[in-house]
């Protein structure tokens, strides 16, 4: 994107310095509403979040090596999987992309100085807190062991471990994201600079405001959801227990309803990253930008009504399955449309190997299995049998890890340089993300064949012969965690030892780029003014008008 | 909107921006509450549907004529919540005062009918939980679901309460500064903001009405 | 290493095992086509174009081609919907249990499988049957929700408490095959786990016939009916059951429902929710009296006074 920068003065004089500067009082971190600090604010949330989260996949992983039970109790091994799910959805996956390269990202890239309402983005981050608080209280406690879906009548008539406080927990948490999709919203619609029309906007802001949209009509859908289900558990009335009257699928129909737009959460800013990384590495437009764009949106809106494929098998009328599977079928074709484009981006680009490259392409792939597979269980007569079983484990992993994770990886080291100023050490960037790749599929991969075997989800202990699979699985676990411990010590070295980035050390366009690294607290000296379409790359220049 | 007290807060360019930023962030946020009722909406009908006889019973046992004098309240209610923001657009300070006071008092009075229309309820034993204590005399009335029916009575009629109880303390905060003059021609966004809400907590108890008191023929 | 651990596909034992497989293999064939492409064409354009150090060129811009987008649009949509209709033939027919299939009933409880064969045989996390018959398992539950999985048979279907659903296959291989839990219902989920049996015909009589001799399910329901006075009205001025399982019934409010297990059941536990034209409500509810096994007679012994001539009434619709 280019802008010609002296054409507007700025209402306000320019900060003197970065906005990592402006304070380094606990009170100048804990009270900001500086959208950058509050990216940082929940990056430390996430990243603790994310390592947790992890902490208790390594610790089933390990007990699944066995057939027996040798590691840990049923009781325990139920809550793990309800910890790592619940965590790993509400405090890692949701917020990752949108609340800490979103939060940071969004104002820099429209060329505003801060997100529209900074007072409520911060109040988001404390909201989320609270919710983690009330989360982690309920593991303090002694657990939850519903796993993350809450199934009613187990959750709200049977279960005899911390619902009442996790499903709390969510309920608050969803408002935070309700207020982050709202300030998106509300920046994208109204304070892009001057000349950023919809069609010049970066296709990371496209695939924000896709998000933002779904933020905001899924998420009250799970509270209202949730709060039934709380008001069941402390006064039994069946709001969703048949024995008095209720309807079990009811629940299914509401949480999904939610949770199925919620992968779409977790993916589509994914995409949108992968959008910004592809593009700025084969130094080319995206190819068929709009799109990409507009098959973002299409994703937003076709996602809120598959959620259906949930209840295949759970006793939903055959005509449900019908519809909802054709509707799968369709809203596959926006996510194939974005994988074509982007391949195509890169026939006679310029393609440089760096470390957020190799996590874009990496996710390409990943994301293609896992969208395939995705076809395979909208196959009705396949989901019958895979459904329920380690094949699906496999496919949403291939789509939540496989992509969103590598595209917030990918992301966090494209943009780290803006974050801190700093580079970090190019070597360990690319050998992580190779570490990651392979430990990634030696963990999923076989739990694909697993799936078909029949071996199904959340059991302690299974039949011997499923064991290899799960021996397999294992050992890419374990080198998956030390990818994963790899990025977190050279990123928080390169803070320290790292060389100074400059404001566009990867050459890119984008208007991020266009202001110091670190960016001053209001982001521009001057505000910016666009004048051409998003990627225009051009031979010598950074900037380019015509 | 040269002449506004308005506070351009730094992060906008000019209060035109600032005013339809809030505008449109207010409209997201009523685009989140419609799901939230949404979702409640859907499981009444899907009981609704499943419990015809039960939810009819249950339904004659409000008072239509409560229900229809607070359907009247609310209405009221918007008008003037209407007519303040029409003195705000004016400026006119002491108009844009009585007609807020006026709207606090309706919502007041709304959530006291409410309230005795509880207590009643509360006496007749139609409080789900343990103090649930209606039992059907006719074969065709299970109590348990007459019990559904009055929990999602109390959860639909509760959460709209509530908001309307967060809509008079909006509107008491709006009518200390009112009174002191902070509003004017260019700056009532505030008073704008709280109108849309208003209005939309009325439409939500325009379909809470006839789903939860007007199901089936009352005169037989 | 066992050979054994490397299997790729679970047995082949039911009927539409194989056509569940082709469709898998088919679109993993199709899956694969398109990650080696897509994995193949990133790889070679990265090595192909890769940007030679310390030089930073900036290629030719490119703006999309609408052709392009079409062709790659349309294809897959058309591909997708040829799969949508394959994927639901087999779904279909997973959904239809013919008419003559043997009614096996499957109750689920934390954590244990329940099993009531039609001749009274009673078993727990097992499943004998005998094969090539169609058999099709009528499923509750005492408690949460819980699933009947056998992979050899490519199939599975929620047991949900408070209601039945079904699930049907015909064993074609004789063998011992695992049946799963497979939605997750508490602590010992994982425990929730049995065999099937597939016997041949003979061998299943045998095993029919062997042990205590069991009292047949229908008898059983034929006792309670008497036991619990239902004849006292049914069959004098209450409605006739004589041929009333899978007929059409013509309700007090004037819809007519089709009178399948969960009418039946319905009408048992909760009599006043769907009363039969030209009758009131006379019937106490069962809910709560009966239990599950109970119920599972009842409707069994007035399943077997289907094949008797039902007589006109009021209650059938031509």
């Amino acid at each position: 994107m280019s802008a010609t920068t002296a054409e507007r003065v700025a209402d306000y004089p320019p900060h003197p310095g970065t906005f990592v500067e402006e304070g380094y009082s606990l009170k100048s971190w804990l009270l900001t509403t500086d959208h950058k600090r509050i990216a940082i604010l929940y990056l430390l949330a996430i990243t603790f979040f994310f390592f947790l989260g992890g902490a208790a996949a390594v610790i089933f992983r390990l007990e699944l090596m066995t057939p027996q039970a040798d590691l840990v109790s049923n009781e325990t091994y139920n809550k793990l999987f309800t910890i790592h799910g619940v965590i790993m959805v509400w405090f890692f996956l949701i917020p990752s992309i949108p609340a800490v390269l979103g939060n940071f990202l969004v104002p820099l890239m429209i060329g505003a100085r801060d997100l529209a309402f900074p007072k409520l983005n911060l109040a988001s981050w404390y909201i989320y807190m609270f919710s983690a608080a009330l989360t982690i209280a309920s593991i303090v406690l002694g657990g939850v062991d519903t796993g993350w879906t809450f199934y009613t009548p187990y959750s709200s008539m049977f279960s005899n471990s911390h619902v009442m406080l996790a499903v709390i927990g969510i309920f608050i948490n969803g408002f935070s994201s309700i207020l982050t999709g709202l300030n998106f919203i509300v920046t994208i619609h109204r304070m892009r600079a001057p000349g950023l029309t919809w069609s010049r906007l970066p296709l990371f802001i496209w695939s924000m405001y896709a998000t933002s949209i779904v933020f905001v009509l899924a998420t009250p859908v799970l509270a209202i959801t949730l709060t039934m289900v709380g008001i069941e558990r402390v006064f039994h009335i069946g709001i969703f227990d048949p024995s008095i009257g209720g309807d079990p699928l009811l629940f299914q129909h509401l949480f999904w309803f939610y949770s199925h737009p919620a992968v779409y959460i977790m993916i589509l800013p994914a995409m949108g990253v992968v959008s910004e990384l592809i593009s700025c590495f084969s130094r080319r437009r995206p190819f068929g930008y709009s799109f990409i764009a507009l098959s973002s949106v299409a994703i937003a809106v076709l996602g809120f009504l598959v959620w259906g494929h949930h209840l295949f098998v759970s006793g939903q009328s055959m005509y449900g399955g019908l519809v909802f599977s054709l509707l799968s079928y369709l809203v596959a074709i926006p996510s194939a449309i974005k994988v074509f484009n982007w391949t195509a981006t890169l026939h006679r680009g310029s393609i440089a190997w760096d470390t957020p490259m190799l996590y874009a392409l990496g996710f390409i792939g990943l994301f293609t299995i896992g969208g395939l597979t995705g076809l395979l269980l909208a196959a009705l007569g396949i989901d019958v049998h895979v459904h329920d079983t380690y094949f699906v484990i496999a496919h949403f992993h291939y789509i939540m890890v496989g992509g969103a994770v590598m595209a917030y990886l990918g992301g966090i080291h494209y943009w780290w340089p803006k974050m801190s100023g700093k580079l970090y050490p190019e070597w360990w960037g690319r050998f992580s993300a190779l570490i990651i790749f392979v430990g990634f599929n030696l963990t999923f991969f076989p739990q694909f064949i697993l799936g078909y075997l029949g071996m199904p989800r959340r059991y302690h202990e299974y039949p011997p012969e499923f064991q290899i699979y799960h021996v397999m699985s294992t050992a890419g676990a374990s080198i998956l965690a030390v990818g994963y411990v790899l990025p977190l010590c050279y990123l928080l070295w390169s803070l320290k030892y790292g060389k100074p980035a400059g404001s566009n050390p990867w050459q890119a366009t984008g208007l991020e780029w266009q202001t110091h690294s670190p960016p001053k607290t209001h982001n521009f000296d001057v505000t910016p003014v666009v004048t051409d379409e998003a990627y225009t790359y051009v031979e010598g220049k950074e900037q380019f008008v015509g | 909107m040269a002449d506004s007290g308005a506070v351009l807060h730094e992060q906008f360019d000019d209060l035109a921006q600032q005013h339809s930023a809030v505008t449109l962030g207010m409209w997201a946020f009523l685009a989140t509450e419609v799901l939230f009722f949404g979702g409640l909406i859907l499981s009444y009908v899907v009981y609704r549907h499943a419990y015809p006889h039960e939810f009819q019973f249950a339904s004659h046992q409000l008072s239509v004529k409560l229900g229809t004098l607070n359907t009247a309240v609310l209405l009221c209610s918007s008008l003037s919540m209407a007519l303040a923001v029409h003195a705000a657009q004016f400026g006119a300070r002491k108009r844009l005062v009585f007609f807020l006071i006026v709207t606090m008092a309706l919502g007041a009075t709304f959530l006291t009918i409410k309230g005795f229309e509880w207590r009643t309820d509360w006496v007749d034993g139609f409080v789900p939980g343990s103090h649930f204590s209606f039992v059907s005399h006719t074969p065709r009335v299970d109590a348990r679901k007459v019990e559904l029916f009055f929990c999602l009575y109390f959860v639909m009629t509760g959460l709209h309460g509530l908001h309307m109880l967060i809509g008079i303390a909006l509107l008491g905060f709006l009518t200390v500064h009112a009174s002191r003059g902070k509003y004017s021609s260019g700056n009532f966004a505030p008073i704008e903001l709280t109108g849309l809400y208003w209005h939309f907590v009325d439409i939500v108890w325009i379909f809470l009405f006839p789903l939860l008191y007007l199901i089936g023929n009352h005169a037989a | 290493m066992n050979p054994e651990s490397f299997r790729f596909v679970p047995e082949q034992a039911s009927s539409i095992a194989g056509e569940v497989d082709l469709l898998y293999f088919c679109l993993l064939g199709f899956s694969a086509v398109l990650i080696l492409g897509i994995g193949g064409c990133i790889l070679y354009f990265a090595v192909r174009y890769r940007r030679k150090p310390g030089e930073v060129p900036t290629p030719k811009p490119v703006h999309g081609a609408l052709r392009l987008e079409l062709i790659w649009t349309i294809t897959p949509l058309v591909i997708a919907l040829g799969l949508f209709g394959w994927g639901a033939r087999i779904f279909i027919q997973e959904q239809t249990p013919p008419p003559d299939a043997m009614d096996v009933y499957v109750v689920g409880k934390q954590w244990m499988w329940k099993i009531q064969h039609p001749e009274g045989k009673r078993e727990i996390n097992e499943l004998h049957l005998p094969l090539g018959k169609p058999v099709r398992l009528i499923l509750t539950s005492m408690d949460v929700i819980h699933d009947f999985y056998v992979p050899a048979f490519r199939t599975k279907k929620d047991a949900l408490p408070g209601t039945y659903t079904q699930e049907w296959f015909t064993p074609t291989k004789v063998g011992k095959y695992h049946f799963f839990c497979s939605q997750y219902c508490g602590t010992e989920h994982s425990k929730m786990i049995g065999w099937v049996y597939v016997m041949e015909p003979v061998r299943y009589a045998e095993w029919l016939a062997s042990g205590t001799p069991d009292v047949p399910a229908a008898e059983a329901g034929a006792a309670l009916f008497h036991t619990f006075a239902c004849d006292t009205c049914h069959g004098q001025h209450g409605p006739t059951l004589a041929g009333l399982y899978r007929s059409n019934v013509k309700l007090s409010d004037g819809t007519v429902v089709f009178a399948d297990d969960n009418y039946l059941r319905n009408s048992i536990l909760q009599p006043s929710a769907q009363i039969a034209a030209g009758y009131t409500t006379v019937m106490p509810a069962y809910k709560g009296i009966l239990s599950e096994e109970q119920v599972i007679q009842l409707i069994a012994y007035i399943k077997s006074l289907a094949s008797a001539k039902r007589p006109e009434s009021t209650e059938v619709k031509p």
